[in-house]
Formats: structure tokens, sequence, C-alpha cells
């Protein structure tokens, strides 16, 4: 019996329509077109927050699904919004370039023009020549094509070294952060030719659109929600057809899925790359958005953060990433902005500004010991969905977890 | 002027010798009234050097008075006493010669001498012949010092003399060494200099180097036709080569002023800006002057026109080159001295060389054992329980805030250290036996929910100590004991606190085999790592031996955080420095084996020490290739330097 892809993942449905309600609504309630209740800044944190949730969604596909905790997918998403970043900042300069030029009486030669950006973009970080990676920045298409190219060949090669040698479990883990780590170092360079610590800056600026911030931050959101939309679509398409099987038993068991005859490191390769692109692509998306993306934003700690949404959302379901990345950050957003109220105990008060870390962490601690299936798990309860009775020892509440037998070898 | 040096010092020495008085310095000082009164650098030489070499007994206060700038002139006759200020207005006299008081005057009748900076720093020169042969050791040592901050020519003469009246060993050994440079940098006669330069050739001393080097520099010159004779040249260029570029070698010329400069973009587009005549530039439109094809043809014009200096062509350019001589000179006119003084380099280099690279091996020792210190309690929790702990980091920090506060209490650096260290690991182990019982117990099955859950508590504990302890770094001092360095040499020097900390990790490394091996509950913990289930039918109980072993690995974390905090600044980010580090530490030496996390360590340590070698100016270039290379070595020995093999490898 062939059951059509709706059919068989109704939460799809539901959450496309929420999402397209949720743009509908702030599109409605902003500045730009509507009636102006949401101010800009908060159609903004809401366009990243979509971005967020859409690296979510892939973090979830490489651990929730496949079983590989990955502390490196925001260095996939931070390469993305260098990318996007650097035809912002190449195209903006040389209009005002150009434009500056343009004053005097002998027009610039190109090499005049290419110089004068070299010296704007560069001059912070005492140079004015550009670097090999920004040979294709002048060109939008190219550099789109960055976006995913270069992050995804990251992932390709990384995955396969890292699989190839059989590398799983925590250590994988680690050495995913210690590439996220030396990535950031790396970037944090002045001669790694993307600016070093000052990062690009003023990507908030569409180069050659005369709109307003309040519109192009509607826009941004309904990139953001199209591109969660289409991410989330094309991962449960994944995950419920024949390779999301493959994987999900990858997650369960590996070496029996080996045994099988499945090529285990090509699966897992392609699940790895695969998701490193959707990152890229929600970075390029997020970047504009925020309007200044540095080497800090690749620390290994954001990485741990995306986990910890995931964690929190309840991992192996693609909705509950969404919900833990947009509960978490947006919670986040409002603790450490200063208004969540403080709390006085009398002989101390409670600032949220400092303790909220504090909350997440320990609260972090408490939903992996208790609700390891998150936030997700309430929509089990709504629809009084139970998880099977398993015989035998039980040795944790996840699914993922090592099993009885494999845990006393 | 040696001479006159010379002969001064002979004077005073006899006058000294035989106590005489007779030379006073008043009718000296009236000799040379108007200069003095009225000091200048240009003037004041010949003046400074009579006072000096006069023989009085009272040049050195004279001298030292003046430059003090409390010398007075009694405008009635033009004499000079000592001024002291008695009121507001009026100063006591005293004469340099009979030591007398002169009397009191208001300070119209007065001039104050104030000599200049230029003046003063001639005083200082003056004096120091005074001073090297002062009776104070302490003031012969500044005298030295102060000669080998800003040595001259001057001062050779009175050095010289001084040695052998030394009596103190150490200061005779500083004056001979002195004696030497100065002999080098600036004796008149050549074989001297060399000999001396032959003395100093196997010497590692920054000095050596600071005075040999300004001889061998070198200039770089240009002459038409042949070379000068008469300069003493180090080397003939041809313009070409990798070192001398034809465009380098164009600019000397220009700077030399034997050429036309070249027309830069910058120049060509100014004057083709200042010839715009109806929209064209040399009939071409200025619209077109946008290629630099049709700037070069504007420009033509113009300069056939007259109107602008040509442009300067490549075959002009290589015709000027040709016609010219390229060399290089030294400063240093004699052959003989810059040629031993470049073989003394080359020796001294050597030397230098083989000494670098000997303090590089130390300080990557060091970095090494820092970082098998910051892994070793990883080794524990992480290389024989298999839990993974990403607030190891977050335990290291605790203990060096736990040195701070002890710090605060106990003032005395050394107590403080004593007391820190067991209070460390108290409090680490309390910490690690509470996080074992609360967390982590439940996930034995789950490694990454442990590491997830180990992460959540270190993102609290680290916002926790920032809530406490604030985002300023807190000073966690060493005790006095071990500030200094152990001075080698020059160049090969290690501070005592890494050599305690290299001694720390000895011990740690010795403390954690004994227990391990030789003590019941290191038997306990490798059976209940091999087999928990076998162990606990053995009577042991696993969930105790856990506990103790988990509290056992946070505690060394808490001493390596007091050992890190000595010379790292403490914040609640210190962990964060150490965690990945850590892990690799252990992951490359081999997890489950102790000779591993050693391994590791210096590997890391040596390879990291390597890199920064190769491209010292940047050390997170070093961390980022340390990484990428840790990445690239794992392929090639999965499971670390040394590998476990047969049963017990787990997984």
């Amino acid at each position: 019996m062939q059951r059509s892809f709706i059919a068989k993942n109704p939460s799809v449905l539901i959450f496309l329509a929420c999402l397209a309600l949720f743009t509908l609504i702030v599109t409605v309630l902003s500045e730009g077109f509507g009636v102006g209740v949401v101010s800009t800044s908060f159609v903004k944190t809401l366009g990243k927050t979509l971005c967020l949730c859409l690296v979510a969604v892939a973090m979830d596909l490489i651990w929730g699904f496949t079983g590989i905790l990955s502390l490196g997918h925001f260095a996939f998403f931070g390469l993305g919004g260098y990318m996007i970043g650097m035809w912002l900042m190449y195209e903006r300069t040389r209009l005002i370039v150009v434009e500056s030029l343009s004053q005097t009486e002998i027009p610039p030669t190109k090499s005049e023009i290419i110089d004068g950006i070299g010296n704007q973009i560069f001059g912070v970080v005492g140079s004015s020549d550009f670097p090999l990676i920004w040979a294709f920045s002048d060109s939008l298409f190219l550099q789109l094509a960055m976006v995913v190219l270069v992050p995804g060949l990251l992932a390709l090669v990384f995955g396969w070294l890292a699989f190839r040698s059989r590398v799983t479990g925590v250590y994988l883990s680690i050495l995913t952060q210690a590439m996220t780590l030396a990535l950031a170092l790396y970037l944090f360079q002045n001669d790694s030719g993307l600016r070093g610590n000052n990062g690009l800056s003023g990507l908030q600026n569409l180069p050659g659109v005369a709109a307003s911030q309040d519109e192009v931050s509607l826009w941004f959101l309904w990139a953001s929600a199209l591109a969660l939309g289409l991410g989330y679509l094309l991962a449960a398409w994944v995950v419920s057809g024949k390779l999301g099987s493959v994987i999900l038993g990858i997650r369960d068991n590996e070496a029996r899925v080996r045994f099988l005859g499945y090529s285990v490191e090509t699966y897992k390769l392609v699940v790895f790359t695969f998701t490193a692109c959707i990152a890229a692509i929600a970075g390029a998306l997020y970047y504009p958005q925020a309007g200044i993306i540095n080497p800090a934003e690749i620390a290994p700690i954001a990485s741990i953060y995306l986990a910890v949404w995931v964690a929190i959302g309840g991992r192996g379901r693609l909705y509950g990433a969404v919900i833990g990345a947009a509960f978490v950050s947006l919670l986040s957003t409002w603790f450490t902005g200063g208004q969540a109220p403080d709390i006085p105990l009398g002989f101390y008060t409670i600032k949220w500004v400092d303790w909220w870390l504090v909350l997440l962490g320990l609260s972090f601690v408490a939903v992996t010991l208790f609700t390891p299936k998150g936030m997700g798990g309430l929509v089990d309860l709504l629809t009084q969905r139970k998880s099977p009775n398993r015989h035998g020892a039980n040795l944790g509440p996840d699914d993922g977890a090592l099993r009885e037998q494999e845990a006393s070898q | 002027m040696i001479r006159l040096y010379f002969a001064g010092f002979a004077l005073l020495l006899s006058c000294l010798t035989a106590t005489a008085q007779d030379a006073n310095i008043q009718p000296i000082l009236q000799e040379y009234q108007a200069e003095i009164a009225k000091s200048s650098r240009k003037t004041i030489g010949p003046v400074i050097d009579a006072i000096a070499s006069s023989g009085s007994p009272h040049a050195q206060l004279m001298l030292e008075t003046w430059a003090a700038k409390n010398i007075w002139m009694r405008k009635s006759d033009g004499l000079f006493f000592v001024g002291e200020k008695t009121d507001t207005k009026s100063y006591l006299l005293t004469d340099f010669d009979s030591g007398d008081v002169v009397g009191s005057y208001p300070k119209s009748d007065l001039k104050q001498l104030k000599p200049n900076s230029g003046v003063r720093a001639m005083i200082a020169t003056a004096l120091v012949q005074f001073q090297l042969m002062d009776p104070d050791a302490a003031k012969r040592q500044d005298a030295l010092t102060s000669i080998q901050r800003d040595p001259g020519p001057a001062l050779l003469a009175p050095l010289r003399t001084s040695i052998d009246s030394e009596p103190d060993p150490t200061l005779k050994a500083q004056k001979q060494r002195l004696e030497r440079l100065l002999t080098i940098g600036y004796d008149q006669d050549t074989k001297t200099r060399v000999d001396a330069i032959e003395d100093m050739s196997g010497e590692l001393g920054v000095d050596v180097r600071a005075t040999l080097n300004p001889l061998v520099a070198k200039t770089l010159n240009v002459a038409t036709g042949d070379i000068p004779t008469g300069v003493n040249v180090a080397a003939t260029l041809e313009p070409g080569t990798d070192q001398f570029s034809k465009a380098d070698a164009y600019d000397l010329l220009v700077a030399k002023g034997m050429a036309p400069a070249l027309v830069s973009s910058g120049d060509m587009r100014s004057a083709l800006a200042a010839n715009i005549e109806g929209g064209r530039v040399g009939g071409i439109p200025v619209a077109q002057l946008d290629t630099d094809a049709a700037r070069n043809a504007a420009y033509a014009a113009l300069a056939d026109a007259g109107k602008v200096p040509p442009l300067i062509t490549q075959a002009d350019m290589d015709t000027a080159l040709a016609s010219h001589v390229f060399f290089e000179t030294f400063a240093e006119p004699s052959a003989e001295v810059t040629t031993a003084a470049t073989d003394a380099l080359k020796a001294i280099n050597l030397k230098v060389g083989l000494n670098q690279a000997l303090d590089l091996t130390l300080d990557a020792l060091s970095l090494a054992s820092i970082y098998f210190l910051a892994a070793i309690g990883l080794a524990i929790t992480f290389g024989v329980m298999g839990v993974i702990n990403m607030a190891h980091g977050e335990f290291i920090m605790m203990g060096a805030y736990t040195g701070y506060v002890v710090q605060q209490i106990i003032p005395d650096h050394t107590l403080s250290i004593i007391v820190a260290i067991p209070m460390a690991f108290a409090v680490t182990f309390a910490a690690g036996v509470a996080m074992e019982r609360l967390v982590i117990r439940w996930l034995y099955d789950r490694p990454l929910e442990t590491l997830l859950a180990t992460f959540g508590i270190s993102i609290a504990l680290q916002q926790l100590a920032k809530n406490i302890f604030g985002t300023q770094a807190r000073p966690l001092t060493a005790p006095g004991w071990l500030d200094g360095a152990l001075v080698v040499n020059d160049v090969v020097s290690i501070s005592f606190i890494r050599i305690a900390i290299f001694i720390l990790a000895l011990v740690f490394l010795g403390v954690f085999l004994f227990i391990m091996k030789r003590t019941r509950l290191g038997l306990e913990t490798r059976a209940v790592t091999q087999n928990p289930r076998m162990a606990a039918s053995m009577g042991i109980n696993p969930g105790k031996v856990n506990m103790l072993t988990f509290g056992f690995g946070s505690g060394i974390a808490g001493i390596a955080g007091v050992a890190i905090g000595l010379f790292a600044k403490v914040t609640s980010e210190l962990g964060n420095d150490y965690i990945v580090q850590s892990f690799m530490t252990v992951v490359v030496g081999g997890v489950g084996n102790i000779w591993g996390t050693l391994a590791g360590a210096a590997m890391i340590g040596f390879f990291q020490k390597g890199i920064e070698w190769l491209n010292p100016s940047n050390t997170l270039a070093a961390q980022t290739y340390m990484i990428a290379f840790i990445i690239i070595f794992i392929q090639f020995r999965p499971r670390g330097i040394i590998a476990l093999k047969g049963r017990a490898v787990g997984d």
C-alpha cells in the first residue's frame, strides 16, 4: 500500500501551515507593509530566528536521525554567512568607491576602482590587496554558489577523513569541535583574508536597493520562512524515504547496518555534507539580517548551543528542533536583552542578564536527564502516543541509546 | 682627547694618593667663566674636559652640583658657588674649594646655572671616570650600567684605567668585558680591535651582537662608472636578481637624484586632469580615459607637446641601470675589522642557533607539561572510565579560583599555595563526586548525552564564576621564590614557574601510576572499567568506585588549575582555553593509557612550539595548523599513539 508523502507525515502540513500563518501575521503587523505593531528590529529578530530554526533542522537531521553529534555545524553556518557577506561588502563598497571616484575629472580605470575597494575593505587590517578567496566576490551568482560549495566542500573533506577512519561517537563530536575551533582561530588572524576579528560588517545594506530597512527586513523574513519551509520539506522527505530508514538504522546500530551491506560511511558523508549545505544557506540568510559577522560567531560554543536547542526541542523529530531553536533563542534574547524582570530575594536580586546562562545550563542538564524527548514530547502527550513497551533491559529512555548488549561490551 | 683623559687621570691619581689640596677648582672655573655661565653643547666640551682633568679633589662635587642645577653665580664678581635655598628669596652660598659658607644672598644678586640636557649628558660622561673609581661599589656598578646603556669613545680610557684598581672581582670581570666591547667599537688601532673581536667571538651575550652588528651594517650605494676607492665594499649588486630587483635599483637612482622619477599612475592622472582642454586631453575625449592604454596615449601626446615630463620606458630604465654600478658598503671603513666582525658574527650566530634550539626544546617541554597537567584529570575520567566530561575545563577554573580565594585569606604566598593545593583538590573532588552522583551516574550508557549534560554544567559553572568573581582577571600570585628565571645564558632561560610545573607534572604522573597500579582503588577502578558486572559479582561496589575515580580525576584537575592559574590569568574562561587541547591530548595519545597521554602532550607541545618557531608572529595560526594536523593524524592512528590492544579495547 503506497500512501502519499503528506499522508505519512501529517506534521509537515501542519508545520507549513503554521509557518505560513506566522509569516502572514508578522507581515500584517510589521512597519514595512502592515499596521506597524511589530518593530523592524523585532522583525529582524524573528527572521534570524527562522534561520536558526533551519540550521536546527539540519542539526536534527545529522544528530537526531543519523546519530552523529556534530559540534561543527555553526562553522558551516558562519561560512555561509561569510560567503554572502563577501559579495554584499564588495558590491556595496564598489558602489561607494565608484560614486566617490566619479567626482574626479578623469574617469577611473578598472584597476583604480578595484584598488579603491581593496583599500576600503582591507584598510582595517593594514592591507589593500584582495586575497585569493575574494576572487569571485564581484559576482553575485558565483558567490551564491560558494555559499553552498565552500561549506559543502569543507564538510565533504572533513567528513571523508573522519568517517573513513571510523571515528564515531564522542570522538567525532570532539573532532568536529576541534574543526570549529581551528576555523574560528584561523579567521581571527588578520591575514586570513576575511578581515580578522573585525569580520564583515554593514551587511544589512543591500547594494543597489533603495528600499528602507522596514521593507528589506520583511523580504528577508519571507526568504527565511521560504528557506525554512523548503528545508523542512526536504528534510522530512529525506527521513521518510529509504535513505531515512538507512540513517535511522545507522543511528541505532551502525555495525548491523554495515553488515547488511550498506556503505555506512557514504550515507553518513552524504547526510553530513547535505546538512552542512543547509546550515550554510541558513547562515547566508541570517547574517544579512544581523548586519555583521565575525569569527566569534563560529566559536565552538555556538555549535554547542545549537545542540542545546535541538535537545531541548526534542531530537529525532523535525518540528522538535524548530520548536527548540525558536523557543530557546527567543527566550535567550528576552532574558539577555534585559527585558525579563529581576527577581528581588531580599538579600540578593537575581538579574536575568547574569543568571540566564546558569538557568539554561541547568535546565539543559535536566532535559537530558529527565525528558530526553524534549519539548516535542509534549506533542506525544497531546496525541496520546506512547512509546512501545520493550522487553529486556532498557538501559536508557532514548531510542539512540546503546542497548544492553552493546553497553556491556 | 683620549690622551688628555689619560693625562687627567694620571694627575688625578697622583693627587688622590698625595692628598694634595693645591689644585683649587675656582680658578679653572673663572678661566672659562663665560662658557660656564652660558653653557651650550657646542662650546662646553673643552671646559668639562678641563674641569675633569684639573686634578682638583672638588671636580667631582662641582660636576655633580652642576648637573643637579645647584650652582649659582654671584653676579657681582662672577664667582661660582654651591647654592642652597634658605627661604623664598635668598640662597646660602658655599665655596667649592674651602667648603666655607660664603654667606646668604638674595636671589636677585645671583644667577642659577641651568645646563640643558645635552650639556648634562656631557657632564654625566665626564663624571663616569670619577664614578668608576668611587669607593662605593654600588656607584661603580651604576657607572658601568650607564656606560653599557650609552657607550662612547670618551669612556674607553677611564674604563681601562679603572680596571686594575678594581677590588671587586665581579665588577672587575664586568669592566674587562665592557672594555673589550668598547675597544671593538671605538679603539683607534685596527689590530687591537680585531684582537678584541676575536676575543669576543664565542660570546652569546646580546651586548656583543649589539656591538658587532653596527660594524657590519650595510648601506646600499650607487655610483656612475666604477666603484669609488676608499670605501669598504661589502658586495657588488646586479640589478634584476631576486634580492635586488630592477625597480628597487631604479628607485635608488631616483632617490639619489641620478635619474628622473618614474611617472606614477597618480602623477599621470593629475597631469592629465591639469591638461583638459575642451573635454579632451591630448586629443582623446575625457570620457574615454578609463583604461590604462588610453591614458598612456594621452600622456604621450602631452609629453610630445612638451607639457609634461616624458614617460620613462623600460628601455630608459635599463639604460640608466647599465651605466651605474650598485654596491653595498660597510659603515666601518676598515676592511680587516669588518671581516673579523663578520666571521665573529657567523660563529656567534651558529652558537645562538644551537642555544635557541635548546631554548625552544625547553619551551616545548614546558608547554607539554602544561598540556599534560591539564589533561591528566581527563586521562582518568575519559581515558579510564570512558566518561566524557566537558566541564573538565571548569574544574580547572574552579581550582584556580580556589587558589585565588585562599590567597585572599592567607596573604603569605608560599603558605597560601601550600594550603591551596589540597583545598583545590577537596573542592573539585567534592564537585566531581556531586556531579557523578547527580548527573553522570544516570548516563553511563549514553556517552553523547553525558557530553551534552556536562556541557550544560560547564555553561552554568562558567556563568556562575562570572557572577561571583566578575569578568576581570583575578591574580593568583606565585610565591617570591618562584619568580624569576633560570638563566643559562642570554639565549637560554626558563622561568622557575615552568620548572615547577614540569616537576608537578612528573609528580602527577607518579601519583597516577601509583594509584592505578599499586592501590586497591586503582585495581577496583580497572576492574570496573573492564567489566562492571563481573567486578560487582566479585564484591566491588561499582557505583562507589566510579564515584571515587571521577572525584579523583576532578580533584587532579583542580590542582592543575592552581598550577595553571600561577602563570595564566584566572578568568571564568580559563577552562575553555584548555578543554579542546586536553581532549586532543588524550585522544592523540590513546585513550585509556597514561603513557599515551604523556606522549600526546609531548607531541602537541613540541609540534605547537615548532610551528610557532616557523611563524613566530602568529600563535593563532600555530593553533589552527595544530588542530588540522591532529585531524589528519587521527586518520593514520585512529586510536592514538599508544593504542590499547586485545580485550582492553572497549568501544
